[in-house]
């Protein structure tokens, strides 16, 4: 799960990582006010939305006047902004963040993630900040410094030095780094976090370390122990289908095809989208209707699926395992008849009972066609999508 | 011989009484498996499915001579349960529970770290011999006794593997789904290793998925290790970048772990790789 920077850096707060002096707003006098009551002679007014690119599409602005901070809300709070990182439709922007401008000496970066390979948790720093590290990882590799903690160690000092001389960081700097990457490290922990980027990590004219930016991400797997994390969801910065597919317990990811696919398991559901891509055709999204499938899930299932105006034809593949071929194919018709589905519906069907599942979807009247196999399967979908289109 | 399992093998599971725990046992019973009790805590004592109940897996262990466990806890319980196995001396854990959160596993890794006991999963479908030996949920009628050895990050893409490799007559030695989760135990070089060492098995089916770099591990490993034919599927090459595909370890970050990256790596150590998932089984025919 993904939360907003304001968000982010309320956390930070909480675990004694410095941030701005700053507030978010949702209109433009809120704003005002908040620039006001902050003082200085500049600020910095920040599009609140779930992707990074922001700077580059005028999502986060200078203001040299506190009128200018209005202005700038006026102009974004309301509109989407179109981003490196989002779709061609952008995402709304419902709040803005309103922070103090300081003098920056350095930007650095400073991120806590999981490593897959190594199974643990590691800090990667770098004196490169303010740019996208996974350019910097691939073109200066020498600029980036990575530290592994072992969990049943924690985070030790001398790992905290490690960094802050590769970053190089002076004095009191290392007492300031270290306090920041302890609170990164429990904030981790605490949280059930799967990554924290900070980036860019400042140090400014007067040598103080600072988030000017902050990002986190949850693991959604122990969001429900988290309950205080999970009231910080913005539904708004997510696909309405991917939000109603959670509901049913569905794992659904929308796509740019016209060929709809409902598939039991994840990695089948993958497997089918690639072939039906191999086809010649282009998947409209990844749907993964579980194992204990029954008629309720496939309805919720089919709803979804045809609520994208553009699929014009669906292919279902389910492999019955546990779950019968014959329960499946009268889920399905019962799906089909409840919601009136009109577009070709394609269906694969193999495992326990197939034959009875096949014969019960044959000769229905209604738009079905039964597949004999998968890579058939796919060929039809393709042509019945081409045909309609 | 199979891998890791066999018809002696002695099976106890965690999470015995409860819904999952009690259809799949049945399943594996009418399969043959040498389940021979089951663990609920505050329930030792009492007979289930005709089979002990015990209170802990010591227990179940010192009673039964278990030397393999299968989980089916709710995920919040599920490492807790990893841990009791591994202090009680089960050799072989096959973890089921599918949404345990990346940290306790972490810490659970890190525990079994020089125990010498061996954990599949989670988020897995289980490891089966056919013939001898189900512990999973896997449908045990796609199976067939053979020389095919299969091991998948994916529950499914397993079972078409499986029901592949039948329909061409070859059937399988072993097969292990590893599991969908970013961080699990065996990974496919820990399988592999043991295909290649296996006197039954006689060629190898890998299916992997997007995310993290195990595929381009075993790739090297089967460049430098492996002689017996291997054919390779992977799984989510239109999957979209950032985005969680199911399973929780099925996502491209940073343009790391992509199926192009991952079907690169295997081509380079002249491993086939099918571009259908519906060719697995076909491509393991010609090689015979």
């Amino acid at each position: 799960m993904n939360i907003h920077e304001y968000q982010a850096k309320q956390l930070f707060l909480q675990y004694r990582v410095p941030v701005p002096e700053g507030k978010y707003a949702v209109t433009p006098e809120q704003a005002v006010e908040i620039a006001k009551g902050l003082g200085g002679d500049g600020w910095v007014v920040k599009a609140q939305v779930h992707a990074g690119g922001r700077g580059k599409v005028g999502g986060v602005k200078l203001a040299k006047t506190v009128a200018e901070v209005g202005e700038f809300c006026l102009d974004l709070l309301g509109k989407r902004l179109v981003t490196i990182q989002t779709d061609a439709l952008g995402l709304p922007i419902n709040s803005v963040l309103i922070e103090k401008i300081y003098r920056i000496k350095r930007e650095l970066y400073l991120s806590l993630l999981l490593d897959r390979a190594s199974e643990r948790l590691i800090f990667i720093a770098s004196a490169a900040g303010g740019m996208d590290i996974e350019t910097v990882a691939h073109e200066t590799p020498e600029k980036i410094i990575s530290v592994p903690v072992h969990p049943a160690a924690g985070l030790q000092g001398y790992q905290c030095r490690k960094v802050a001389y590769a970053l190089g960081l002076h004095g009191s700097q290392h007492k300031a780094i270290t306090a920041i990457m302890q609170g990164m490290y429990d904030l981790f922990l605490a949280k059930d976090a799967s990554q924290i980027e900070i980036n860019p990590l400042i140090e400014s004219d007067s040598g103080d370390l600072m988030a000017l930016d902050a990002k986190i991400n949850f693991d959604d797997n122990a969001i429900a122990i988290h309950p205080e994390i999970l009231a910080m969801k913005d539904p708004t910065q997510e696909d309405d289908k991917e939000n109603e597919a959670q509901r049913f317990g569905l794992n659904y990811i929308t796509l740019d095809g016209n060929i709809g696919c409902m598939v039991n398991g994840a990695g089948l559901a993958m497997a089918t989208m690639d072939l039906v891509k191999l086809k010649g055709g282009l998947p409209a999204n990844f749907l993964d209707v579980g194992g204990g499938t029954n008629v309720e899930k496939v309805c919720e299932a089919f709803k979804l699926i045809l609520s994208d105006g553009n699929v014009k034809a669906v292919l279902v593949n389910i492999f019955g395992g546990i779950v019968k071929c014959d329960v499946i194919a009268q889920g399905i018709l019962e799906a089909i008849k409840q919601i009136h589905v009109s577009v070709p519906v394609v269906v694969r069907l193999e495992g326990t009972n197939v034959e009875q599942g096949r014969e019960l979807l044959s000769n229905t009247g209604l738009n079905i066609y039964p597949a004999e196999d998968l890579a058939h399967a796919a060929e039809q979908v393709v042509a019945l999508a081409e045909a309609v289109a | 011989m199979s891998i890791l399992i066999n018809k002696d093998t002695k099976v106890i599971c965690q999470g015995f009484t409860g819904k999952q725990g009690t259809f799949h046992s049945e399943q594996a019973l009418d399969y043959g498996t040498q389940l021979v009790g089951g663990v609920t805590p505050e329930r030792g004592g009492e007979t289930h499915l005709g089979l002990p109940v015990f209170n802990t897996v010591q227990d179940a262990v010192n009673t039964t001579g278990a030397t393999a466990s299968v989980i089916y806890v709710p995920p919040f319980y599920a490492a807790d349960a990893i841990l009791e196995a591994v202090d009680a001396g089960i050799q072989l854990i096959v973890c089921i529970t599918e949404g345990i959160p990346i940290l306790q596993m972490l810490r659970v890794k890190a525990a079994m770290a020089g125990t010498g006991a061996l954990l599949i999963g989670p988020n897995c479908p289980g490891i089966i011999t056919p013939g001898e030996c189900k512990i999973g949920i896997m449908p045990a009628k796609i199976h067939m006794p053979g020389s095919i050895g299969i091991v998948s990050r994916s529950g499914t893409l397993t079972y078409e593997s499986v029901h592949q490799t039948t329909a061409q007559g070859l059937g399988q030695s072993t097969c292990v789904g590893i599991g969908g989760d970013p961080v699990h135990g065996m990974n496919f070089v820990d399988v592999l290793s043991r295909f290649q060492a296996d006197g039954q098995t006689k060629g190898i089916v890998m299916v992997g998925e997007i995310g993290g770099g195990e595929e381009e591990d075993a790739a090297d490993y089967i460049n430098a290790h492996v002689t017996k034919p291997v054919v390779a599927y992977i799984a989510g090459q239109t999957a979209p970048s950032g985005k969680r595909m199911g399973h929780a370890g099925a996502i491209v970050t940073g343009g790391k772990g992509t199926a192009a990256g991952k079907i690169a790596a295997l081509k380079a150590a002249g491993i086939e790789v099918v571009s259908s998932p519906t060719e697995i089984g076909l491509a393991m025919k010609v090689c015979f």
